[in-house]
Parts: C-alpha cells; structure tokens; sequence
C-alpha cells in the first residue's frame, strides 16, 4: 500500500503556508523540473539558470495552482511560461547588449557547448521555431497531446498539428543533411 | 526506407537522443535553487500573514467592538468610559491607543502588526500596550467584555470535551478540534493528510516568517558495540519522557520521515505503559527478561523494565502549578496556543479542589495572567486560560524565574510544587543559551520545585532546549501535537506526570565477561552518566512518576556466539574472573522525593529464557526496532519494516488506550515512506 502523500495535496498545504509541504514539493519534482527546462533551452547552462528563475518565482505563482489539475501540468506551465520570458528578456538583452564584449562572449561560450556535441539534435532543435520547439519539449517528456495543449494553452489538435510541423521540419533537413 | 518509418524514428530516436542528452544536474546548483525557492516562499508567507491578519481598525472600530460586547450591567458602570473614548476619538493620542487597545484586550488571537511582522525582534506591543492602559481606569473598563465571556463558558460545565470546547467563544480555540489524533481503527493517511491541512489551513504557521524550519533536535551518536572485556560496566540515568515519540508521529503523519535526530529510542519505547508486575514495598520494582533479539537469532535482548507504584489518588499530596505559558507571537497558529487551552482545560477537570493553579504569561515581558487560585474555582481559571494571546518576543528566563517565584509563595508543608512550562520552544530574547538556562534551573532544583516542558507546534521546536530545561529540572518533556496527545499526558498520565515518586533514578549494569561477549544499550544516548556518577548523588538523573514505567533494552552478544562482531585478542589472555553463568548484575539508585540520600535495589540478570517471551517486553522490543529503522539500521541485518509491524502487532496485548495500534499504523506509514 502506497500511502505518500500526492504532489497535489502538498501544493495545497504548501498553499496554506506550510513550508515543509512546499520544501518537499519542490525536492520532488526539481530533477524533472530541470529535465524539462533542458528540453526547452537546449544547454546545461541555460537550464541551470532557468529552474534558477522558476525556482525564485515559483512561491509567488503557487496561488494559480487550483486542484483540479495535476502538480506536474501546471508546473510545467510555469516552466513554459518561464522559458517563454527568458527568450524574450534575452532578445531585449541581446540587442540592448548589441557590441557589449561579455553578451558575446556568453554567446561564444554557448556556441562552444553546443559545438563539443555537435550532434543533429541541437542542430534540429535549433532550426526549429520556438512555438514548435516548446511543443515537441513536453511531447518528449513523456506528455500526452493533450496535457501539452493543457499547458501550453492551445487545443490538442494544435499541438497534434505543430507535431506534424516540426516534423516536416525535420524531415526536411535530414534530407538536406542526407542523414538517414 | 518508407516516409512511415523515417517519421517514427523521427520522434523516438530524437526521444532518445535528447535523453542522453539531458546532462546530469548540478547538486550544488540544486541545493541552491531549492534554498532560494523555500526562502522565497518563507518570505512570501510573511507578507501574506501580514495582508491577511492586519488589523485596520478605523476611529469607529473601537467603540462598535466595545459597545457590541458590552453588557448593560457593565455598559452602565462604562459609560464614563465612553465618553472618555469619545474624547480620545478626537486627539490623535487617544485614536493610537484605541486603534490597538481592543486588539489587545478583547483576546483576539490576531497579534499587533509589529510582533507578526518581526517575531525575532523585541518590541512587545501587547504587554507593553497593556501596561498603559492599566493604569488607565477609562480603558481598563474594557477589560470588562473579556471576564463576561466566562460565565457563558461556565454553563456548559459538562465533562463532554465536545461541549465544553464548543463553548468556549474564541474562534481560534475552536480550530483545534479537528486535530484530534487519527483515530486507530480509521485509514490514517487519509486522517494524516487532514491533518496536516487543518494545522495549516487557519493560518500559516508564523513561527516561519523568518526562520522556517528552524528545528533543533538533542541527540547524541547511537550507543556503539561495547566489549565486556574493555568496558563491563553500562551506566545511564532512566528517561520519562515522551516528546521523541509525539514529534515522529507528527512528522509520519503529514508525510515526512522524522529527522533522525529526533528519533530517541528510549521516548519511543517509554512512551507505551507496560503491564510489569507491581512493586511491594519499594518505590518501584525492576523486572528482566532476556529472550531471542528479534532482528538477530545469535543475540540475546536483556530488557529491564521498572515498574512505578501507584498510589491512590485520595492519598496523593495537594499540588501547586504555576503554568508558564509562552505567549510570544510564534504561539499564535492554531496548533499553539490554541491547542494549550483546550488541553489545561481537560488537567483542570482532573485537579482535586484543593490543588492550586497559578498562571504567568511570557513573551517580551513577564506578568502574572492568574494568580494563585484554587482548582475549584474553574470560572476564574478558564476565563484567565481563555484571555490568553499571542504576541511579542520571548524571553524564557524572565518567565521562568517569575514561575519559580511565584511556586515558592505557594508552597505548603507536604505540597508538591511544579511548574509546567508550555512553549514552542522559541526562547530568543535573553539567556537562550540551553547552558545558561540550566544553570539557572540546577539551581532551583534544589529548591524541591520540579519543572515540565510541554511543547507545542512544530517549525521552530527547540527540542534541545526543551529537553535541557526538563532534564535538569527534574522533570519531564512531552511534546503535545494533538488534543488526543494532551489527553494522554495531562489527563491519562496526570498523577504519574506530576507526582514524582523516585528522584535521580540511575542504573548501572555490569556484565559478566565469561557470559557475555558484547552488548549495546539500546537508546538512552543523551543520558549516559559515567561509572562514577552512579554513587555520587550530587549527579542528576532521571525522575520516575507515580506509576510510571521505564523500559531499557540491552543487545547482547553470549561468549562464543557467531554474532560476536570483535575478534578476541592475541596478546591479552583471556580474562575469566567468575565461573559464574549470571549475565551480569543490574544496580539500581534512587532517592525518595524529599530526600537526598540515595537508596540501592540490585538483583542478578538472569539467563536466557527459552520459553515463549513475554508479551510486554516483546511490544517494546518492536518499538526499539521501528526506532532503530527510523535512524540506524546497522545492527538490524535484513530485519526490515515488516518484521517489525508482524512483531508488534502480534504483542499488542490489550491496548486499552490504542497507543499501541496506533504505533503499527506509525510503522506502516514510515514503511511506505521510507520505499
């Protein structure tokens, strides 16, 4: 008999204030927290940084948790949501950066991770645009189409549809590559 | 190769891919982010309580609230007051005061804003507030709705729990109800999982503003393997208290395994009552068994159990309790301060008229919340209980010596005297240094006073400090999580809990080395005493109450066993010094209250007992193994969870009260926690 307690019963307490339910909330779902946010950024160091800012923000979001759905679908909405303003403050930062010496080295640093595995799956996860990328993420952490849509805020068929994209997408540049 | 196949090695071989991909995380980094995130979320809960609980009292607030709650008889004898309050409506002065006052004076559990939002500072609004207006006869006269609230609690004087909780008219206390300990018969997660909302659901935890979880646990390293040889003798005081056994509980119960720190055997084993023969004649008798360890067929388990007399309840000595009451704000939330009143309430039901009750409040400052009062005279009691509130900082050793003080003036020929210290163990104004404060009560010891600690709540339980204060004051700590738990120590075990019948109890055994090869005390890691210590009655030890008992549990290796973990030595002939088959010699001191010289109980530890083990000592040694799975397994091989459930459930006896059930049920939750 599995008597644990359940992620959903913890965020609520967790919600009531008691912080020994939020410690071990987070404790729980923080390797898969960092799995996920890896899949939306593509870099160790990146993901680091991510689950950093969601890890900071997320006693604030714990209000939005509403029990009808599951720990992990609205944790992995924060996550989304979360990767969705790091993309945007960089871009802010990158052009308000433009010719600043440490933002290209940062860019350097990251190229140079990305090249010492260079293999097609940065590269196809890259070409990819960010919507298409952010979908097949949680499709490949084991998410159904349906809690991605949940997650993402769009329909399942949208979701079954950008699936269909980014593979076209990836087809396409095998075939470019001629990698099969 | 068809489109078909190349699309579904797309996804899986991506899937794969970026699985071997995913780069295994920074621990360093983790625990970082993971201290950030619980920081963040202490700091949010401090700004949340603050918005939440706030007062805004506006000019109005005070005179509706007053003029609400008062009565005709008191409104006639007021109404100077109001016009009083009328006047200081209208200078800026008087609406400072008012916009408090009612706050601290109607007992309404919300603490000033100052105290909630810096309960480490040492600004005490309320006491401070309260001794303005004292002294201001227009505003004491609101003091008047707080003791009108008595005789509505007066009417329903009925021994119902139900009843007389429910009358009580301060929300807070009615909160509490609901955690009651899961009932045994009833699924106890689900029970935990309630549980563990209702504490937190009325309001968050204030204890956490700023320093959540800051626990501290008294323990010491498990009792190592002793060689006969080397080290024959075992010395150690005996422990009464309970707290150990209650904080685990409470930590099983909402879903957590207990830090090992907390986890004392010995509480958890002597938490039980244990059916062993009664004494004649002497304070209390010891009883040994020694049978088959459980977890180990090639050792042996020598179990000393003492069994406390128990003396009429007619013949018992008048007690005087002064209670000691932390009213600093950390004692707000709902399983506090809240949950101490109930439980007073349930000891007051089983204190003889005679007996006489005190109460001192202490948080920023010291006051005397009731004077001394006889038991008969619940009214005066309950309302002082009920008109207590949380608010301020601690400073535990004002309280304590205004306590002793107060239990000194009260002291009669033949009375036994005890101060009950309630608290969640936060003592962060003045001497809180656990030696400081010992001193300070070795001191008074002497004095004949004993000293409880009940503590309450838990995320800032000073366990070490609780542990220190009840030690050295000759008395005992229980932690008190749920009314159930109150029932228990104040109501269940009162006459055990507050009349000592054997002081500075000590044990000392001696093993016999041509018998016994190795053995290992079982608990008991924070009352080792040196060999000396055992004759020198200058050195405290441990209390026994009114029918108390007290359980020890040694494993022991036999000569020649396959067990024997030491190789014997090459160079050192073996010494035999007895042809003697005993195990060893056990030695008993104690003093009878009152006394200072000690007296001497020995007896034989006999063989090992081939028939069926008894049931009692079976029952504790199950508990000594769920404790030992709780914080050290060494010694257990491949005896695991369900060894242990199967032996305590088949020695469960008759288990009047359902401790014992209920610790099964603890076992089966730590199993499932602990996979």
């Amino acid at each position: 008999m599995r008597m644990t307690v359940s992620d959903e019963d913890m965020a609520l307490a967790a919600q009531n204030g008691d912080g020994q339910a939020f410690a071990s909330l987070i404790a729980r779902q923080y390797d898969r927290l960092f799995r996920l946010c890896f899949r939306l950024t593509g870099s160790k160091h990146e993901a680091e940084d991510l689950t950093q800012d969601i890890c900071a923000a997320l006693p604030a979001k714990l209000s939005s948790y509403k029990r009808q759905s599951k720990v992990t679908t609205w944790l992995y909405r924060v996550a989304v949501n979360a990767a969705h303003d790091r993309r945007r403050k960089q871009a802010t930062y990158g052009r308000a950066s433009d010719g600043w010496g440490d933002w290209e080295l940062n860019r350097q640093a990251v190229i140079e991770e990305n090249q010492t595995r260079a293999d097609w799956l940065t590269i196809a996860m890259g070409s990819l645009p960010v919507d298409l990328r952010d979908t097949l993420a949680l499709v490949l952490d084991d998410m159904t189409h349906a809690d991605a849509g949940d997650i993402l805020g769009i329909s399942e068929g949208t979701v079954s549809w950008r699936l269909s994209e980014a593979r076209k997408h990836l087809k396409s540049l095998k075939e470019k590559e001629g990698v099969v | 190769m068809s489109d078909d196949f190349k699309d579904k090695f797309d996804l899986d071989d991506l899937k794969s891919a970026m699985n071997a991909a995913t780069p295994t995380l920074d621990a360093a980094r983790k625990a970082e982010n993971l201290a950030l995130a619980n920081k963040n979320f202490a700091d949010i809960q401090g700004s949340r309580i603050a918005a939440r609980h706030t007062p805004r009292p506006n000019k109005w607030t005070g005179v509706m609230t007053m003029l609400n709650t008062l009565t005709s008889r008191a409104g006639l004898t007021v109404t100077t007051a109001i016009v009083a309050c009328g006047f200081m409506i209208g200078t800026p002065q008087g609406r400072d005061i008012l916009n408090l006052a009612p706050t601290a004076r109607l007992a309404q559990p919300t603490p000033p804003d100052a105290a909630v939002l810096d309960p480490a500072g040492s600004v005490s609004v309320a006491p401070a507030l309260a001794d303005e207006t004292t002294d201001d006869a227009n505003v004491a006269a609101l003091a008047e709705p707080v003791m009108e609230m008595a005789p509505a609690v007066m009417l329903s004087e009925s021994r119902s729990r139900e009843e007389a909780d429910s009358a009580i008219g301060n929300p807070a206390t009615a909160a509490p109800l609901s955690l009651t300990r899961a009932a045994p018969t009833n699924d106890l997660v689900a029970e935990g999982m309630a549980l563990g909302q209702v504490v937190s659901a009325p309001e968050p935890n204030v204890a956490g503003i700023g320093e959540p979880d800051t626990e501290s646990f008294a323990n010491d390293t498990p009792n190592p393997l002793k060689i006969t040889t080397e080290e024959p003798v075992s010395t150690f005081s005996i422990d009464v208290d309970t707290a150990a056994y209650a904080l685990i509980r409470s930590s099983l119960t909402a879903g957590q395994l207990p830090p090992t720190d907390a986890v004392r055997i010995e509480e958890m084993i002597n938490y039980f009552p244990y059916a062993y023969p009664a004494p004649d004649g002497q304070p209390f008798q010891p009883t040994i068994n020694v049978f088959e360890t459980p977890w180990n067929a090639d050792t042996q388990l020598v179990h000393i159990g003492l069994q406390g007399e128990m003396p009429s309840i007619q013949d018992r000595p008048a007690l005087n309790l002064v209670f000691l009451i932390d009213t600093s704000g950390s004692m707000e939330s709902a399983d506090k301060l809240p949950l101490l009143r109930q439980s007073f309430r349930l000891m007051l039901d089983n204190l003889r008229p005679e007996d006489e009750v005190a109460i001192v409040t202490y948080a920023g400052s010291t006051s005397i919340a009731l004077e001394p009062t006889q038991a008969g005279e619940r009214t005066t009691i309950l309302a002082a209980l009920n008109a207590l509130n949380a608010g301020g900082s601690t400073n535990g050793q004002g309280g304590l010596e205004q306590a002793y003080a107060l239990a000194e003036t009260m002291k009669t020929d033949g009375d036994v005297s005890r101060v009950i210290l309630a608290t969640d163990g936060d003592f962060n104004v003045g001497l809180s240094d656990p030696r400081g404060l010992q001193a300070y009560i070795e001191d008074k010891r002497d004095t004949g006073t004993y000293l409880s600690v009940l503590g309450f709540g838990r995320g800032n339980l000073q366990d070490a400090t609780m542990q220190s204060l009840a030690q050295n004051g000759n008395g005992t700590a229980a932690y008190i999580d749920t009314l159930s738990e109150a029932q228990k120590v104040l109501v269940d075990n009162l006459t055990g809990a507050l009349f000592p019948i054997a002081n500075d109890v000590k044990i000392q055994v001696e093993f016999n080395p041509s018998t016994v090869a190795e053995y290992r005390l079982i608990g008991y890691e924070t009352r080792a005493l040196n060999r000396e210590d055992f004759n020198n009655d200058a050195v405290d030890a441990g209390e026994l109450g009114a029918g108390h008992t007290v359980t020890a549990i040694y494993e022991i290796t036999p000569v020649g066993s396959p067990a024997q973990l030491s190789d014997p030595l090459r160079y050192q002939a073996a010494q035999t010094a007895s042809d003697s088959d005993e195990l060893g010699f056990l030695r008993l001191r104690y003093k009878l209250p009152g006394e200072t010289e000690s007296r001497l109980i020995e007896t034989t530890i006999p063989v090992l007992d081939r028939t069926q083990p008894n049931q009692e000592a079976s029952f504790a040694a199950s508990i000594a193994g769920f404790g030992q799975l709780l914080r050290d397994d060494t010694y257990l091989g491949d005896w695991g969870w369900d060894d242990a459930i199967a032996l305590a459930n088949q020695n469960r006896g008759d288990d009047p009260f359902g401790y014992r059930t209920e610790a099964v049920q603890l076992m089966r939750l730590a199993q499932s926690l602990s996979n």
